[in-house]
């Protein structure tokens, strides 16, 4: 530095102009390394955390839909996919669920994800699901939930919390068992 | 007159008939090199998930359609969005995708090329001091005082 400081106005430029050039340059990494980990990083959320609430496109017709339209509502998120055998083996369970619970306190809500539209709607029809379907082409908010895989589902409070989290498969028993139970205020 | 119009309409029909033939030159094995399988994380050339497979009905559906490898491309991107696409769009900030590697390899080629013509100026004892590149005139005074005045 002392070298530096004793140079001519014009080495200290460039130096000075060096050192700028390579801070720019470590930043310039670190911020791509910053956004990359926070694009694709996700942690998705745990019970007690506020769940996301991006807009999503209807898996029928047209318009979108957003978790923050079902304040007030308990919600059970299921994320499915029609290429996703347990999915097909919970789609009965979940639609005699809604209609045994489904109203304007509850509601399943089933998030089509990574799916072809097409193949989605015919599985909605084949299963007969009554309960609204919102679709996830690219996967970003089962992502953001912290999905590792389909299916997953999470109940979601009045308040838009995350009550419970179930990866994997649901049935009749555990819906009845850890599911139904919050829905009355019977289970903190 | 008919006869130039003939010779116009058959020199132009030759002229699109090779970009009419690559439209139509959309074919799985193709399109199953530049995309991905969402679900698996790999070329759909190399996946056997259950979705990959669907993706290939997909496809293959389009092709019987006559769509050309772009529309295909453009239909599995409406559907699974651009990470859909072994390689990244040349827009946005995916093109920082294709730049900052270039920018990048500039650079260091830069920083190579005046390490070299320093190394070669300091001849083979680069890192050696070299003679006569001590402080000189009000430096070296400047210097002298500032050393006596640190007496160690």
């Amino acid at each position: 530095m002392a070298a530096v400081a004793g140079s001519t106005p014009v080495v200290r430029f460039f130096v000075s102009a060096r050192s700028f050039i390579a801070v720019l340059g470590v930043l310039a990494v670190v911020g791509l390394l910053v956004f990359g980990l926070l694009s694709k990083g996700s942690s998705g959320v745990a019970v007690g955390d506020l769940a996301p609430v991006e807009s999503l496109p209807r898996l029928e017709g047209s318009g979108s839909e957003s978790l923050a339209d079902y304040r007030g509502r308990w919600v059970l998120v299921n994320f499915w996919a029609s290429w996703c055998p347990p999915c097909r083996a919970e789609a009965a369970d979940l639609q005699r669920f809604q209609e045994r619970l489904g109203g304007p306190e509850f509601t399943v809500l089933g998030i089509d994800s990574r799916d072809l539209t097409d193949d989605g709607v015919e599985f909605v029809e084949r299963y007969a699901m009554t309960y609204p379907q919102l679709r996830d082409g690219d996967g970003d908010t089962a992502q953001a939930f912290g999905t590792t895989g389909l299916p997953e589902s999470f109940l979601i409070d009045p308040r838009g919390k995350v009550r419970l989290h179930a990866p994997g498969e649901v049935d009749e028993a555990y819906l009845d068992e850890e599911v139904a139970p919050l829905l009355s205020g019977g289970k903190s | 007159m008919s006869a130039r119009l003939a010779a116009v309409a058959v020199i132009a029909a030759a002229l699109l008939a090779p970009a009419a033939g690559a439209e139509q030159s959309a074919s799985l094995t193709e399109i199953e090199k530049q995309v991905m399988c969402p679900v698996c994380g790999t070329l759909l050339q190399l996946a056997e998930s259950p979705q990959a497979q669907r993706e290939r009905v997909f496809i293959n559906r389009l092709i019987d359609e006559g769509r050309s490898e772009e529309e295909v491309k453009d239909a599995l991107v409406a559907e699974y969005g651009d990470e859909v696409l072994a390689l990244p769009p040349d827009s946005g900030f995916s093109l920082s995708a294709y730049v900052v590697p270039i920018v990048a390899f500039l650079i260091a080629a830069a920083a190579l090329a005046v390490g070299i013509l320093r190394w070669r100026r300091g001849g083979p004892g680069g890192t050696a001091p070299r003679q006569g590149s001590g402080p000189s005139g009000a430096d070296a005074e400047r210097l002298d005082a500032d050393l006596a005045r640190y007496d160690l």
